[in-house]
């Protein structure tokens, strides 16, 4: 073995981790049949925890395989907030597989496989590396969408996704090749080092909004949302759970790098399109969710609004900018997961619901849910000083100073649209007539919404040292 | 002993107002009339020492109120005679009616809030005749009108009550605006808000005879560069304005007669005895700025004299029994205003304290027949009661000898309004200023109408047949104790105050009484004036009486059927009179339905339509309209979801490219 390909093993080592493990999970699955779900789950939820703490303690920063694959402290941070995403979505499945008769063991492989996926995307400095894990990554996702295979809403959702997914693969890899043709190159660093000598040519520009579109679907951004709505609707709730929550991470991750690194010569360019995709976002997901009664949908688009808000912070094209994304994938990663596991715990003796209706009078049923989740729809609203005002506070601040006053203040319009909705839900909760409570909690959804809501509560005292680490991922770039 | 007089009614108002529900009415009504009963006593003890001792004026100093810049303003209750006379009538008068409010408002639910609000009128009331300066005055001054706003409404439930609340607080208002910007005057002139140093520069402000060149201008009002004596003049009629608003005079005396919409107790204490007479006292605590404008002097006068007048026409027609002695009243209040404006201080507070027995006497009086014939309040209902409630109609009875100022002229027998009124009678007489005249005409013949609706009074309610019904008729009853016993005390100061007092108030002992507490220009000799008119001036009054007593005899005992005659004979004077001269229907034309249109205006056109229809209204009638159409593109059909991810491609292909180009 070479020195160089021991130490560039030793890099991927969390990626091979979770690919080992994820191989001998599913042997453990074949084997001991349906009873090994929660084994599985148990296994998988250590997996991801060992491979993370693994890259905290021993992970070095470098590139390996021949520049292909990065490992710096922006990839460490994303790949951190990502692995919580998948490791808590996972463990939040666990009540929900007993009982909705989903516990079908192939479900913490494919969160395992599509994880790897994802671990790739954030760390790719090559545009085949991108594509080998974004498709690991989209294959398992198609199939965990249409896991309920007996539900008609389910396998629609998958297959909806399937279509979309592929056709979306075909642009981003009709704009790798554009790309490709014009530079003569498909790792990040030499495509920078071409475009950052020529002359801007059209054609290279084509290849850049075939890649962009083909990542914003991914992080669904408008106009390539919409599969989102139909999917986070249609798939069982941990799935739309984790769906919101990694993939996320990994595909803003992914964006970011791919602006940062390959194009960031021509960042005039992508610059108008980031722009033209966070507006189009975030005045999308404000307007239409105000028009939903069903939780999961209003979810997608409240994500397809923060994602917009993110991309503010994108847009700016400065240091702050990026730390302002970074600190805001982590707020939206924390307030998701902490309402999705509020939607999970939406319980009654017959069943799940999902209508924002079934709220009403949550404030006398259950008090204590009715006010984490208050706290949290405050937050997403970004109402200070909560968790969530800080996300927006950061990434409109990076606008401003890069003077991208429009975007900034249609920004804050948008919000106050988006408040809207999320001030319904509380006005639901605590002044409409109650129709009855939920099922007590479950132990693993009370911790992640407790953790979630004191999270979002006490930001403001903690949000100094966050700040820092996410400036050091930031410093990547720069 | 100070202290205590001014806040045991505040420390009353406190643990009533804070506790009363939970302490039960009975407690309530004895520790706020207990309290008040304690103040009362103190105030005459503290009347004799000041009044008829040695001490000089002196304050005693409470906190540091404001101290912002040059403006400095303590709390500090400032004693001298003028003071102790109006804590002795407010404390007293107060007392009684606490006492007397156990008996008449034993029906009454709220009772704890009751006398919580009494308490706390009482308080602020002793706040505004202590004041050391103008701040502290205002704020008593203010908190006089919410107290009588809050026991005007006390019935809030009756729609009537809550409308005379409000027009009493917004008809004030006009008068306190005017009140206000004369201290702004005051501060800018002197330089001080603190009466002490007001006095002490006021005097260099004096008129100089022959001293014709203009002065510099010190001032500067509504664009006219005014020199000191024309500045003094106007800060003077913007605070006689606050004195109009608060003592109902022409023409903002409009809120007054609704204000008996209040209980009956409330109208004997703040709306006949104290708040209403807290004009009166501000120009007579004034009384060094005031006598030096004599422009000011001739309209208080003339403004006075009105007043006396008008309200004693209105007053003849009157059906309501509250609202007779209303309107008596603000035309009382009249005859005192006409003595401020003559520079006769004096008789002005003399006939204030006089007043307040024989007032709040006739008000309770009332009370007590209101309370007899079940809440009726329309003369025209009752009558024949003498021999069922006799003790009242004797109460009403020297109530009224000491209103119309019963008394044998020339001699010191007489009832106490014989020696204020009379007083002043004579000496709007001898006055020196252009409405004097006017006023001693003004204030005969109001003399003589006084004495016509004062009998009219009586003869409607207890004389003649019984007009109301058997039933009411049958539960005649004659009031407890509590609330007679009161009925006595104030019956003998309004039989002996005057003989009592007149000396010191108006008299020989006038310089040993009031020693600094008024000031008058050394060429003011009204005086000793007044005691030397001509006999018929000094029978004038006395006349009045008689001549309004003989009317009333002859229209109401011999031959009732006069009155009806007359009254379909002159319809249209009868209509004026009874519409109160059409003074409600003028501001009704003039302010509020114009200020309504306005109002509405702004509200439907300005708010509704422009601010909330291009606002919020607007705005989230078009988001919704947006939500409505983003939600019909999301169709459930995978090719427009393609078809929109093409779009969005060639959309940013296509910009993309002509930004290139362009």
């Amino acid at each position: 073995m070479t020195p160089e390909l021991y130490s560039s093993l030793s890099l991927a080592l969390p990626e091979l981790i979770i690919a080992g493990g994820a191989l001998v999970l599913l042997m453990i699955g074949v084997y001991s049949g349906e009873r090994a779900n929660s084994t599985v789950t148990g296994l998988a939820v250590a997996i991801l925890i060992g491979a993370g703490a693994w890259m905290l303690l021993f992970g070095g920063t470098g590139k390996a395989f021949g520049n292909v694959f990065v490992s710096d402290p922006f990839a460490v941070f994303m790949k951190v907030l990502m692995l919580i995403g998948s490791a808590v979505t996972l463990v939040m499945s666990v009540g929900f597989a007993k009982a909705e008769k989903f516990d079908k063991f192939e479900y913490p492989v494919l969160i395992l496989l599509s994880t790897v996926g994802m671990m790739l995307m954030i760390s790719a400095n090559d545009m085949i590396t991108l594509y080998l894990g974004l498709e690991l990554q989209s294959l398992a996702l198609y199939v965990v969408a249409a896991i309920n295979r007996d539900s008609v809403r389910s396998t629609e959702a998958g297959l909806k996704y399937f279509v979309l997914g592929a056709l979306s693969s075909g642009m981003l890899l009709y704009g790798i090749s554009l790309v490709y043709g014009y530079t003569g190159h498909t790792g990040f660093d030499a495509i920078a080092a071409t475009l950052s000598g020529a002359d801007r040519q059209l054609g290279l520009v084509f290849g850049l909004v075939f890649v962009l579109a083909g990542v914003a679907f991914k992080i669904s951004a408008v106009p390539f949302h919409m599969w989102t709505p139909d999917v986070y609707e249609g798939a069982p709730t941990p799935v739309t759970a984790f769906f919101a929550s990694a993939p996320k991470m990994a595909a803003m991750a992914l964006m970011v790098r791919i602006t940062m690194t390959a194009f960031e010569p021509i960042a005039a360019d992508w610059q108008q399109i980031v722009v033209f995709i966070s507006i189009a976002s975030m005045v999308l997901g404000s307007f239409a969710a105000i028009g939903q009664k069903n939780i999961k949908r209003l979810m997608a688009y409240s994500s397809i609004g923060h994602v917009g808000f993110a991309l503010v912070g994108l847009a700016a094209n400065t240091e702050t900018g990026v730390r302002g994304v970074a600190i805001y994938m982590l707020i939206y990663l924390v307030m998701t997961l902490g309402t999705f596991a509020f939607i999970l715990a939406m319980r009654r003796k017959d069943g799940n619901v999902e209508q924002i209706s079934d709220l009403a009078g949550l404030s006398t049923t259950n008090p204590m849910m009715a006010t984490i989740l208050t706290i949290l729809m405050f937050s997403l609203a970004g109402i200070p000083p909560l968790a969530g005002f800080w996300a927006k506070w950061y990434v409109f601040l990076a606008a401003i100073n890069a003077n991208l006053y429009a975007l900034a203040i249609i920004g804050v319009l948008a919000s106050v649209v988006g408040a809207y909705y999320y001030l319904r839900i509380i006005k639901i909760m605590w002044f409409d007539e109650p129709v009855g409570g939920f099922l007590p909690m479950a132990g693993e959804l009370r911790l992640v919404l407790g953790a979630s809501g004191a999270f979002v509560l006490f930001y403001v005292f903690f949000g100094g040292p966050v700040g820092r680490v996410a400036e050091a991922a930031a410093k990547t770039f720069f | 002993m100070y202290q205590a007089i001014v806040f045991l009614p505040l420390l009353g108002f406190l643990i009533v107002g804070l506790f009363g529900t939970s302490l039960g009415a009975k407690a309530s009504e004895y520790i706020t009339s207990g309290f008040l009963v304690i103040a009362a006593i103190l105030s005459w003890v503290a009347f004799f020492q000041v009044g008829f001792g040695e001490s000089e004026v002196f304050t005693v100093p409470v906190l540091r109120f404001i101290d912002s810049g040059s403006l400095q303003a303590d709390w500090a209750l400032r004693i001298d005679t003028l003071t102790v006379v109006m804590l002795v009538v407010v404390n007293t008068v107060s007392a009684l009616v606490h006492i007397y409010s156990i008996g008449y408002m034993h029906h009454d639910p709220h009772r704890p809030r009751f006398f919580a609000y009494l308490s706390l009128f009482t308080f602020a009331m002793l706040m505004l005749v202590t004041a050391d300066n103008l701040v502290q005055m205002f704020f008593g001054w203010e908190g006089v009108g919410l107290a009588s706003y809050l026991l005007i409404g006390f019935w809030y439930k009756k729609p009537s009550a809550n409308a005379a609340a409000i027009k009493a607080f917004v008809v004030n208002r006009v008068g306190d605006f005017g009140f206000i910007l004369g201290i702004f005057g005051v501060f800018v002139l002197f330089g001080s808000v603190s009466f002490d140093a007001i006095f002490a520069t006021a005097a260099s402000y004096a008129p100089v005879e022959g001293a014709h060149e203009a002065t510099a201008a010190v001032f500067n009002f509504l664009g006219y560069e005014l020199d000191r004596g024309a500045a003094l003049t106007v800060i003077c009629l913007l605070l006689f304005m606050g004195a109009m608003g608060k003592s109902a005079q022409v023409p903002l005396h409009t809120w007054l007669p609704d204000a008996m919409e209040g209980p009956t107790p409330v109208s004997a204490l703040i709306h006949a005895a104290t708040m209403v007479t807290a004009g009166v006292f501000m120009l007579a605590r004034l009384s060094p700025i005031f006598e030096l404008s004599h422009t000011a002097l001739t309209v208080v006068t003339f403004i006075g004299a009105l007043t006396a007048f008008f309200a004693a026409t209105v007053g003849l027609v009157q059906n309501d029994i509250k609202r007779v002695i209303a309107y008596s009243t603000c035309s009382q209040l009249g005859y005192m205003f006409v003595a401020l404006g003559m520079g006769f201080y004096s008789a002005a507070i003399f006939h204030l304290f006089t007043h307040a027995f024989f007032k709040a006497l006739l008000f309770l009086g009332s009370g007590s027949v209101i309370h007899a014939v079940s809440d009726e309040q329309d003369m025209r209902k009752m009558g024949g009661l003498r021999k069922l409630i006799p003790t009242t109609y004797w109460m009403m009875v020297i109530g009224t000898l000491a209103l119309t100022g019963v008394g044998i002229p020339a001699t010191i027998i007489g009832t106490a309004g014989f020696f204020s009124k009379d007083a002043i009678i004579e000496g709007s007489f001898v006055g020196h200023n252009p409405a004097a005249g006017f006023a001693f005409i003004a204030l005969v013949i109001a003399a003589v109408f006084t004495s016509f609706y004062s009998w009219r009074l009586i003869f409607m309610t207890f004389h003649g047949k019984p007009r109301a019904t058997a039933d009411v008729m049958h539960h005649v009853h004659e009031s407890p104790p509590v609330m007679l016993v009161p009925l006595f005390i104030l019956a003998v100061g309004a039989l002996f105050a005057g003989v009592i007092f007149h000396d010191a108030f108006i008299g020989e002992g006038y310089s040993e009484f009031w020693k600094a507490a008024l000031y008058i220009l050394p060429e003011n000799h009204i005086l000793h004036d007044f005691h030397g008119v001509p006999v018929w001036v000094k029978l004038a009054p006395f006349a009045a009486m008689i001549l309004g007593f003989g009317v009333a005899y002859q229209f109401y005992i011999r031959s009732p059927e006069t009155p009806k005659y007359l009254a379909s004979q002159h319809r249209g004077l009868y209509a004026f009179l009874l519409n109160k001269w059409y003074f409600d229907e003028l501001y009704d034309f003039l302010f509020v339905r114009p200020a309504k249109r306005l109002g509405t205006f702004l509200w439907k056109t300005g708010d509704g339509a422009v601010i909330d229809g291009l606002g919020p209204d607007g705005i989230s009638a078009r988001v919704v309209d947006v939500t409505n159409r983003v939600v019909k593109l999301q169709t459930g059909y995978l090719y427009h979801y393609a078809f929109v991810m093409l779009i969005g491609v060639a959309a940013l292909v296509t910009w993309m490219m002509l930004g290139s180009t362009f």
